[in-house]
């Protein structure tokens, strides 16, 4: 059953916010990090470098610092470190769980590789995972931080698994640690939790087991915790209305990159969760015009009314230039901020919020 | 008695130091994939890892050497993605994996190239010179007609058997080409994922068997990722003009296949899918036998002419060293048996 999004959306509004609507503005997570930290990330390697573990440890704390207030100034409500600390989605974590071995990078396509781990044995949870990493974002950060975590459907299925009877258990397992780090995490003060899994959109037949390893993660976290759920690149109409019977706050969808054919596919019947609506596609390299965001942020209004409409953009940002991901950021925080103060005034029909007025 | 033979149908992955090299030399976007007319320094990449490939597979003992079409990008698409008449579109899924490939637009006269005989005469090469080698026969590789079909897009010829057929004829080509070889696979996963509608399986079939005609070796027509449709099965057993089929002893439900056989018979020989292409954990050569034994036990038949032992899939799933470790597995079975 949807968590109650209600419960948990006021505390990310900013004390000075301009207008009477509010959009939750956010981000799915990763940023392009800066030229000089992946030479870091390389000296470190280089026995001929003087550069250790330390001296990285000071560049990623200085990096986070960065990004987070790179996501300050772009005027964003909730913030994320652009996730410096990491290096590819399931590596990350794979490298911080019991149970997971590395043999050596795999085919995507053509020469693109990713170091697909193996799961050897049963997984366990030994130190915390992220805990520092929020804890220092979150004494940097002005605005509350959004904690971005790879689900467990994507864990399992994007691993070889050479331990379980079936994959979907191992699932389940995953889970259970992912419930444990959340607590974790919120002991430690985080309020904004983003489950991402895009597996799924690749196998959205499995969705009901996605649902259950929902279920375990969600279980105890109180309401104050708003949980957010991201899938990107798939074909949603597999997976809803199922995903109304999730356990969370918050759908993150990417939609923008499909120019919103999708969004139909919400209509009937309601929308639970809050929609999370992304607004600016992460894989091309211009920066999205205010106006034509604006447009973007209408499509939202077609499914959910403004206080259950968080605003983002389509996935992590991580493989465009610095510069046009901190365009497409800007942009779309002054579109929201515009369509606000639309809402606010009249300007845009809600019942018919692609009219114009 | 049963002959037995451990193979593999080759696409193995990259050693760990040829995907850096050759991401250096070629680069990481899709404009930057084989296109068949690579440079002197990619060729003579590909030569050391195809060297590498012969050692690998001598080393382990298998009865059959594959080129281990390093080279394909694009999967079992390639021999499409270096033709001239094809144009490659964006990249599209390979099956149900984490994997990609460009999509082949075939927009004139397919043809053949020649480049699939022209790493072939490399192995051939490298097997007279190798130690070993003299006990150890080629087995070519290439997409099934069916397959190689269904993963392309027609924009030439406008109806779906004649597009079959074409493609049949090309492949056929490239055979004629061929070195001397001892087995021809034929990969043709999408009979089990995409299989041909009810009435259309001698398009197929038809298909297959003009490959099958265009060489003297034995033809194996090697199907994965589950278990054939019982109808279908029956159509490949009688028409595909194959020796052996090849099938998936790992994915999907292996009752049903051993239906299908106690059913609807066998070709004289058979390909078995034993070792999990698709999973680092090593299968023990002595689990390998017992699947094979017991297979061999559920059938009425007497026997076969021959066994292969093979990995359900491709290799190019593993890392490196889980993809020596299953070779090893393979050919260690073979041992048991014998």
């Amino acid at each position: 059953m949807v968590r109650n999004p209600e419960a948990n959306r006021d505390q990310f509004r900013p004390e000075d916010h301009p207008n009477d609507t509010f959009l939750l503005s956010t981000v799915v997570g990763s940023y392009p990090k800066p030229k000089w930290l992946n030479r870091a990330d390389e000296l470190v390697d280089d026995p001929d470098s003087k550069f250790d573990e330390s001296d990285l440890e000071e560049a990623h704390d200085d990096a986070c610092r960065l990004i987070t207030h790179e996501h300050e100034r772009a005027g964003l409500d909730t913030v994320v470190d652009g996730e410096m600390r990491r290096n590819e989605m399931v590596e990350f974590f794979a490298d911080r769980i019991d149970g997971y071995e590395f043999n050596g990078p795999v085919k995507v396509w053509g020469h693109n590789y990713f170091d697909k781990p193996s799961v050897v044995e049963e997984v366990e949870y030994d130190e915390p995972w992220l805990v520092d990493e929020f804890e220092f974002t979150a004494g940097v950060a002005e605005r509350p931080v959004k904690v971005p975590i790879t689900g467990p459907y994507t864990l399992g299925f994007w691993a070889f698994n050479e331990a379980y009877p079936s994959t979907e258990e191992l699932v389940y397992d995953l889970a259970d640690l992912v419930n444990e780090e959340v607590e974790k995490l919120v002991e430690a003060g985080a309020r904004y939790i983003q489950i991402d899994e895009p597996a799924l959109a690749t196998t959205p037949e499995d969705h009901a087991i996605v649902g259950e390893a929902l279920e375990r993660i969600a279980a105890g976290i109180p309401e104050e915790v708003r949980i957010g759920l991201h899938v990107c690149y798939g074909d949603y109409s597999r997976v809803y209305p199922e995903i109304n019977d999730y356990p969370i706050d918050e759908f993150d969808l990417e939609l923008s990159n499909g120019d919103y054919e999708q969004i139909p596919v919400f209509e009937e019947p309601e929308l639970e969760p809050d929609l999370a609506l992304g607004v600016v596609d992460a894989h091309t390299a211009e920066i999205e015009s205010v106006a034509e965001i604006k447009a973007n942020i209408r499509q939202g209004l077609r499914v959910v009314p403004p206080e259950k409409l968080t605003i983002s953009p389509d996935c992590g940002l991580k493989l465009l230039p610095r510069d046009i991901a901190y365009g497409k950021t800007e942009n779309m925080v002054t579109a929201v901020r515009e369509i606000e103060a639309e809402i606010d005034s009249g300007e845009i029909d809600l019942d018919n919020p692609l009219a114009d007025d | 008695m049963t002959e037995r033979v451990a193979a593999t149908p080759g696409l193995y992955p990259l050693p760990d130091r040829a995907k850096e090299t050759l991401s250096d030399l070629k680069g990481h976007q899709k404009g930057d994939l084989l296109s068949g007319d690579e440079s002197e320094a990619i060729v003579a990449e590909y030569d050391e890892v195809r060297a590498e490939y012969v050692d690998d597979q001598l080393d382990a003992g298998l009865d059959l050497i594959t080129e281990g079409q390093g080279r394909w990008d694009d999967m079992i698409a390639h021999p499409l993605t270096v033709s001239d008449a094809v144009e490659t579109g964006g990249i599209v899924r390979y099956y149900d994996n984490n994997n990609f490939y460009r999509d082949p637009r075939v927009v004139d006269d397919l043809d053949s190239s020649g480049d699939v005989a022209g790493e072939l005469e490399k192995a051939t090469d490298l097997l007279a010179d190798a130690d070993g080698g003299d006990d150890a026969s080629l087995a070519a590789t290439l997409p099934g007609p069916y397959s190689l079909a269904d993963l392309a897009t027609d924009e030439h010829y406008g109806d779906a058997a004649e597009f079959q057929a074409a493609i049949a004829e090309f492949l056929a080509g490239e055979v004629e080409a061929f070195p001397a070889h001892e087995t021809l696979f034929l990969l043709e996963p999408s009979l089990v994922t995409d299989p041909p509608a009810e009435g259309d399986e001698s398009t197929a079939t038809d298909a297959l068997a003009t490959v099958a005609d265009a060489t003297d070796a034995d033809v194996v027509v090697q199907t994965f990722y589950g278990a054939l449709g019982e109808k279908l099965y029956a159509h490949l057993v009688d028409e595909a003009g194959a020796d052996a089929l090849g099938l998936d002893l790992v994915a999907g439900d292996r009752d049903d296949t051993v239906y299908n056989v106690q059913e609807f018979g066998s070709t004289d020989s058979l390909s078995l899918g034993l070792v999990d292409g698709q999973n680092t954990l090593v299968e023990e050569p002595e689990t390998v036998a017992e699947r094979v034994e017991w297979f061999e036990s559920q059938i009425p038949l007497e026997g076969f002419d021959r066994t292969y032992l093979t990995p359900n899939t491709e290799l190019f799933y593993l890392p490196t060293n889980k993809y020596r470790e299953k070779l090893n597995a393979l050919a260690a079975a073979a041992e048991v048996l014998d």
